[in-house]
């Protein structure tokens, strides 16, 4: 009888170690871009690990290649990444191509509601096709695209003096595109602390998608429509409307006008360091960075100002940001789904919000003191309210290098006119539309 | 091989199943020349024939290769008229003829010229050569990240040095729609005219002294020594060095997306950095197969005819 109960019992302790060890050894790899949310994330995933035995590993590309590098991954069914926190843009093509887990059964069965996200994100990096129910991410990372400024400059009394000579206004943050060009404008070769500085630092990034976002940047606050009705396809008097070819020939002009010199293949690096480096009054970059130069050694604390896009005939902003999927070819389908599980709780996500990542959960973005609780948080929720973005058709790639060549060809290398630009961009878009059985 | 031979090396391998040598003893010569090259060819068939043959194929229909679940549909010679009726390929196309010719040019010349000079056997020649030659040694993706820091208008040195001769102020070589062909065309010259330079050294070297003695002992000067005795013992080393980089060029991509990602606007876009923008960002790959084999058609025709007058010169 004793040999039997030892024997148990060192079955029973040997099967609890396997499983303990199990638990070890089972990992999970998070695919998303290199940058500094990036980093918060693994401390805050460093919690998941502790609470349910899965280690966590990480492949982080840089922006410059994420889109290729991840697309090519999912598209070739590779079991690379189990969590994908994928670009905005990527969620047509995967659901429609079946790269991503449709999470409606499970965010039902798990009690996740999409209702504690901000509607906003839950549209942009939930939904396919939009406006509908299917749910195949969870909002991660709400991002839109943001100014910093250097808020030390734009209170030297001398300054002040000068704009206001200039301009017969007070100097502050712009309320519209053409204050904003105007400020660029001042700060243009002007000497500070012996010192040539810039106006502003803009994406113009020919290669991937930066031209792309900071023209939109200008584009939606002048009304820019991708179509004139919605799910039709009907690009002709939206894109190259009279209001769309004005806001490109401004998005010139502040490039012509009020950037660095060699500021022609720009996007959030180049911009960053030319802010970080006191080379620029002003930069456009996406909010996710924000908190990196709130912190900066050189350029954080009162150093720094942030303010939203600004509007011009309405309200509009660029979005960034990305919802988590889980990768449809992964092995390890419910240790992902658990991974969401977890990130889903108001506690973590008020933890990855303290860390650098912009909660997109309700409880957190929606409560009282957010605005108050950091100097960006307040312009981030406006941001927010006004966020338009590209094209999430399954194509979206293509329609994208579309129009980062005919924006490119027409702001840097100066060729042909806004409207031709324009028009060419609805003639690329057309035979894509019609290529992918959509016209 | 007889079958003496054979048998010789049959008895000389140790281990050989009995069985082996009378398997190979039944086989006719061209039997076992097919043996050894079979599996070549079989390789040669997998990764170079089919793929060409399919990428034929492919260029007749509408096939992406990001949607395997897509239906296939023959388009005909759709995605043909598109590339041929395209102010853009045509650009692409130009683009990447300028950038061809003007780099073979300047290299040709500085390349001879530092040959030339090299090989006077002067002190430390060896020294300069291999300081000469370092360029073509580093990979070309880091070539372009470092140019694009040495072009930098404001602290670049290219831009210092030249606004420290020519007044110029600072001038962005990048940015410019106008110096960007020229400013991928000096950074693939720096790179490469070494190589054109190895080649025509070996030629140089290859030259016996005796033709220089006797073309002295002739009264020839210095310029009837080089045009009658050195530039055309030295030409088919310099054709086989043009060959080999204009099809180099002709592909070329890393370097220049490093530098300029084919900016300002699509000014220095080549044909090679295009392609892969159609098939692997936008994954047209029916549209992008057919340009592939355009270029192909056109490399292997010019090649062709390059190899021709090689052959001619040579002889």
């Amino acid at each position: 009888m004793r040999i039997l109960m030892t024997t148990a019992l060192a079955a029973a302790v040997s099967a609890a170690s396997l499983s303990g060890a199990n638990a070890q050894d089972k990992e999970l790899t998070l695919c998303w871009a290199a940058w500094d949310p990036a980093n918060a994330l693994v401390e805050l995933s460093k919690d998941f690990t502790a609470k349910t035995g899965i280690g966590m590993n990480f492949e982080f590309v840089p922006w410059t290649s994420f889109a290729d590098r991840m697309l090519n991954e999912l598209n070739s069914g590779g079991k690379l990444c189990d969590l994908m926190i994928g670009d905005s843009q990527w969620i047509g093509g995967g659901a429609t191509y079946g790269h991503y887990v449709k999470l409606n059964d499970f965010f039902e069965k798990e009690g996740i509601s999409m209702d504690d996200f901000l509607p906003a994100t839950v549209n942009a990096y939930s939904t396919w096709p939009k406006g509908t129910p299917n749910y195949y991410a969870l909002p991660a990372m709400g991002d839109a695209l943001g100014w910093v400024y250097r808020k030390d400059w734009f209170e030297r009394p001398e300054i002040q003096e000068a704009f206001k000579a200039e301009h017969g206004r007070d100097l502050g943050v712009p309320k519209n595109w053409t204050e904003l060009r105007e400020i660029a404008q001042f700060f243009q070769g002007r000497e500070i602390d012996g010192k040539k500085v810039y106006g502003a630092a803009i994406y113009t990034e020919r290669g991937s998608e930066g031209i792309t976002m900071g023209v939109t940047a200008a584009l939606y606050p002048w009304g820019f429509k991708y179509e004139n009705t919605p799910g039709k396809y009907d690009m002709e008097g939206a894109v190259n409307s009279p209001e769309a070819v004005e806001a490109l020939e401004f998005y010139k002009s502040m490039y012509e006008t009020a950037t660095p010199p060699g500021h022609s293949d720009a996007y959030m690096v180049a911009n960053l360091d030319a802010y970080k480096s006191g080379q620029v009054a002003m930069q456009m970059n996406w909010f996710a960075f924000f908190p990196g130069i709130a912190k900066d050694e050189a350029v954080g604390g009162d150093v720094s100002g942030f303010f939203a896009n600004p509007s011009q005939n309405v309200e509009g902003s660029t979005l960034g940001g990305q919802g988590i999927s889980v990768v449809s070819y992964s092995d390890k389908q419910e240790e992902a789904l658990e991974y969401i599980k977890w990130f889903a709780q108001p506690d973590v996500q008020a933890k990855w919000w303290a860390l650098g990542g912009y909660s997109c959960h309700v409880a957190v973005a929606g409560a009282d003191d957010f605005a108050e609780s950091t100097p960006f948080a307040g312009e981030f929720l406006k941001a927010m309210g006004s966020v338009k973005d590209f094209w999430q058709e399954p194509i979206y790639a293509e329609l994208l290098q579309a129009m980062q060549k005919r924006v490119h060809d027409y702001v840097v290398a100066d060729q042909g006119t806004a409207q031709e630009a324009l028009d060419k961009l609805i003639e690329d878009w057309t035979i894509s539309f019609e290529d992918d059985g959509k016209l | 091989m007889t079958d003496q031979t054979i048998q010789r090396i049959a008895s000389d391998t140790p281990n050989v199943a009995p069985g082996f040598v009378q398997r190979v003893r039944g086989l006719s010569d061209r039997a076992v020349a097919w043996l050894f090259i079979g599996p070549t060819l079989a390789i040669l068939l997998a990764i170079n024939i089919f793929p060409l043959i399919w990428t034929v194929y492919l260029s007749f229909t509408n096939y992406r290769a990001n949607q395997p679940g897509r239906e296939v549909k023959w388009v005909g010679t759709r995605n043909y008229e598109r590339l041929l009726g395209s102010e853009d390929i045509w650009g692409y196309l130009q683009a990447t003829a300028h950038f061809v010719v003007w780099t073979m040019v300047l290299q040709v010349l500085i390349g001879f010229g530092l040959a030339l000079l090299i090989n006077r056997n002067f002190r430390g020649a060896s020294f300069w050569t291999t300081l000469i030659l370092i360029p073509m040694m580093l990979s070309p993706a880091v070539v372009g990240t470092f140019w694009t820091y040495i072009y930098q208008p404001q602290t670049g040195i290219f831009s210092y040095i030249i606004d420290f001769f020519a007044g110029t102020g600072a001038i962005d070589m990048i940015g410019s729609v106008t110096l960007a062909p020229w400013a991928i065309i000096i950074v693939d010259t720096w790179m490469w005219a070494p190589y054109i330079m190895l080649l025509c050294l070996a030629g140089l070297r290859s030259i016996p002294d005796y033709l220089y003695e006797a073309a002295e002992i002739d009264r020839a000067n210095a310029l009837q020594k080089f045009w009658y005795i050195t530039l055309p013992r030295v030409l088919p080393f310099l054709m086989l060095a043009v060959l080999f980089r204009g099809i180099e060029n002709f592909k070329m991509f890393d370097m220049v997306v490093e530098l300029t990602s084919g900016g300002p606007g699509s000014t220095t876009e080549l044909a090679s950095i295009n392609l892969k923008r159609e098939a692997f960002e936008k994954w047209r790959t029916g549209f992008s197969s057919a340009f592939a084999i355009i270029l192909f058609v056109t490399v292997f025709g010019l090649g062709n005819i390059y190899v021709k007058a090689l052959n001619k010169v040579k002889s």
